[in-house]
């Protein structure tokens, strides 16, 4: 056995006590609340992962007839509506998943908080990276649709769609470890989420090409780290848009003080999740 | 020797209404005009807010591979203390080193999720516990062994038993191997078989050089295990002593005082619904509620409960042990068959179970009266072992002109003959 460490337990203060040393000792974990939260997404169901794939093709499907067949939204280049929709709704479903799940990863793992110590960032960080698994999931039928189209990806694929994918990772995080701290205390944040995921699909341009958004807001949009990546995807994978400009770059910067503001009140509050959760 | 923990200091404030167990969220609207202040800051000094201390300026060493135990009432803020060792909640003041892993069995089962199986649970549970993979696996085959849950280990653990459920929950708790180990209530549950091997298990523990805290209603098993407690009482450490003087300070101090224990609502658990411990009470020939008695003297004994529903095949019984925890007897008030016919099945009502103890049984000595109400072999509905206590005076009791201590617990006055054999 190893000489055994000696922990101080003593109240903490400040940003020393972020302890990311102890999330590192706790990696293990983190892995395996993922592969729990895989586990067990679709136990006793008959259809099993393929809701990963049910859930944004659904979307598509009334996406395409709302918007296109009816409402007869414009889009940019010579891209089938269904191929244009779904290249957005793959990162918008990982987003909105991930920022569900970590929102309610506290609460609804009360009882392992109130029971025993581990660092309490493990969850919302496992419920974001889980979603992953169905976003891959997701990702073989864009590839099939796009050979169906017979829609060719650009050369940036592969260094942009990981930023991307980084991009949104963080903001739902950022995002998710705001209201996971605050849902240990406020309720009201879990009848909140789904007005929020819902604001936030419409502020996206998701079902709609950002081009119609006019001048004077396409700022207020750039503050919306979403549609950078929205936008992002639909260039490195369907060739549509600028690429990444100034906008790109206030996403990232506002995602980012998502994630520090996120985790600086996150470790706040966790002080006291076991008293008050 | 090295010290494993080392307590210095510790007070742990809650704010009423947020200790834990109890349900209160804050209004949202109401803090929100404060939010921008409060951030970033934790919550302290607010006007208009009530504070307990549940745990108060605490202090002691525990040298390695010690055993010591816990004793106090419920809300005297043994919990609280564990938590605070186990790191689950950060004291208000102060500090405490710990010197190695602690492992808690404060609540075994901790992150068990229903739809896994028994192994993957195993797996997601010693990670909780701070394991690591190899370890687990290394391990796994003790694990499923200790737990007895062989052939169901891939099943989903949502279709075990609550017995299984326990096992396995514990076997994994039990073989994690920390330098410190935290033993709650967690005997009280289970079959006598499983609670001799927890007790086995932690016994080794021990033996190997490990620290163990162990905290426990039991006296018995308090004074089985440990050499060494200390006494808590309203979040104060007020005794720190050999198991048994600290036993006996505890039962002389405590709630057994006046011959009469009585239950509140917030004593009682909540699953032992549908049965509501009242009071037990020990009444002299006289009829006066007291707590020392004559050996001489028949005493009556009175549980008085509620039930809040029919309950069938239920028993209300004592147990009467010593302050080292040998038992002397159980007793059930539906033992006699015609009674058991009559109260078959016993309607909601307010009811007053009575027995005597007859004169000249008891030895002179402090003894423990618990209390069971169980149906048997469905369901054990409320136990505490530690009742009440009672202290016996010898005063003309057979045997009295010579001045020595008798052996044993009884002291009966047996009808005694003498023939001379030619």
């Amino acid at each position: 056995m190893n000489e055994p460490t000696t922990v101080y337990i003593k109240p903490t203060t400040g940003f020393a006590a972020l302890n990311l040393g102890d999330l590192w000792q706790y990696r293990e974990l983190v892995l395996f609340m993922i592969w729990r939260d895989i586990m067990v997404r679709y136990k006793q169901t008959a259809l099993g992962a393929l809701w990963a794939i049910i859930q944004p093709v659904m979307n598509m499907l009334v996406f395409t007839f709302l918007f296109d067949r009816i409402a007869k939204v414009p889009i940019d280049g010579n891209i089938p509506y269904p191929l244009f929709s779904f290249a957005a709704l793959l990162p918008w479903g990982l987003f909105s998943t991930a920022l569900n799940t970590a929102s309610r990863s506290l609460t609804s793992n009360h009882n392992m908080i109130s029971k025993t110590y581990f660092p309490r960032l493990v969850l919302p960080m496992a419920s974001v990276l889980s979603g992953l698994v169905d976003f891959a999931i997701a990702f073989v039928i864009l590839i099939g649709m796009m050979i169906y189209f017979g829609v060719a990806p650009t050369a940036h694929i592969w260094w942009a769609l990981p930023i991307f994918l980084l991009l949104t990772i963080i903001t739902a995080l950022g995002v998710g470890l705001w209201l996971s701290a605050l849902n240990v205390q406020y309720r009201d944040i879990g009848y909140a989420l789904p007005f929020l995921t819902q604001f936030w699909l419409f502020a996206t341009p998701v079902a709609y090409s950002s081009k119609v958004v006019s001048g004077a807001w396409q700022f207020l949009y750039s503050l919306n780290p979403m549609a950078g990546v929205v936008n992002g995807f639909r260039w490195a994978l369907l060739g549509i848009g600028t690429g990444p400009s100034l906008e790109l770059w206030i996403s990232i910067g506002i995602s980012l003080a998502v994630l520090i503001s996120g985790l600086i009140y996150f470790r706040n509050m966790e002080r006291t999740f076991a008293d008050t959760i | 020797m090295t010290i494993a923990i080392r307590v210095e200091n510790i007070s742990k404030k809650y704010k009423i209404g947020a200790a834990p167990g109890k349900f209160r969220y804050g209004m949202l609207r109401d803090q929100i005009s404060a939010l921008p202040r409060k951030l970033f800051r934790r919550e302290e000094g607010q006007a208009g807010v009530n504070y307990i201390w549940a745990l108060k300026d605490i202090s002691f060493d525990l040298e390695e591979g010690r055993v010591l135990g816990i004793i106090g009432r419920n809300g005297a803020g043994k919990s609280t203390l564990l938590k605070v060792l186990s790191r689950v909640t950060e004291p208000t003041l102060g500090q405490v080193a710990v010197r190695g892993r602690v492992g808690s069995l404060l609540e075994v089962g901790t992150g068990f999720h229903p739809e896994l199986t028994g192994r993957e649970n195993i797996f997601l549970n010693g990670a909780i516990l701070g394991m690591k993979r190899a370890e687990i696996a290394a391990r796994f085959d003790e694990i499923v062994e200790f737990s007895e849950v062989g052939q169901f280990i891939d099943t989903p653990v949502k279709r075990y038993s609550s017995g299984m459920y326990l096992r396995l929950a514990f076997a994994v708790a039990a073989h994690l191997e920390p330098e410190i180990l935290v033993v709650d209530e967690v005997l009280a549950v289970g079959d006598a078989e499983f609670q001799r091997k927890c007790l086995g298990k932690m016994n080794d523990v021990a033996a190997q050089g490990r620290t163990v805290l162990f905290v426990s209603h039991n006296m018995s098993a308090i004074l089985r295990l440990t050499q060494e407690a200390i006494v808590i009482q309203k979040g104060q450490l007020v005794k720190r002593a050999p198991t048994p003087a600290a036993v006996d300070f505890y039962l002389a101090s405590g709630q057994a005082q006046a011959g009469e224990r009585i239950w509140q609502a917030e004593d009682v658990p909540a699953a032992s619904a549908p049965f509501r411990p009242l009071s037990l009470r020990v009444r002299d020939p006289r009829g006066v509620v007291a707590d020392s008695f004559r050996s001489t003297e028949a005493l009556t004994l009175e549980m008085e409960y509620r039930l809040t529903a029919p309950i069938t095949g239920l028993r209300v019984g004592i147990y009467l042990s010593t302050v080292r925890g040998e038992y002397i007897f159980t007793s059930f008030d539906v033992d006699q068959p015609d009674l058991y016919e009559k109260y078959s099945t016993r309607p909601a009502g307010h009811y007053l179970s009575r027995c005597q103890i007859p004169a000249d049984l008891l030895n002179e000595g402090r003894f423990i009266l618990g209390v069971n109400a169980s149906a048997f072999g469905v369901k054990r509905y409320f136990m505490d072992e530690n009742a009440l206590a009672l202290t016996i005076d010898s005063m003309g009791a057979p045997g009295m002109q010579w001045a020595e201590p008798r052996q044993g617990p009884l002291r009966p006055r047996l009808a005694w003959t003498i023939e001379m054999a030619e």
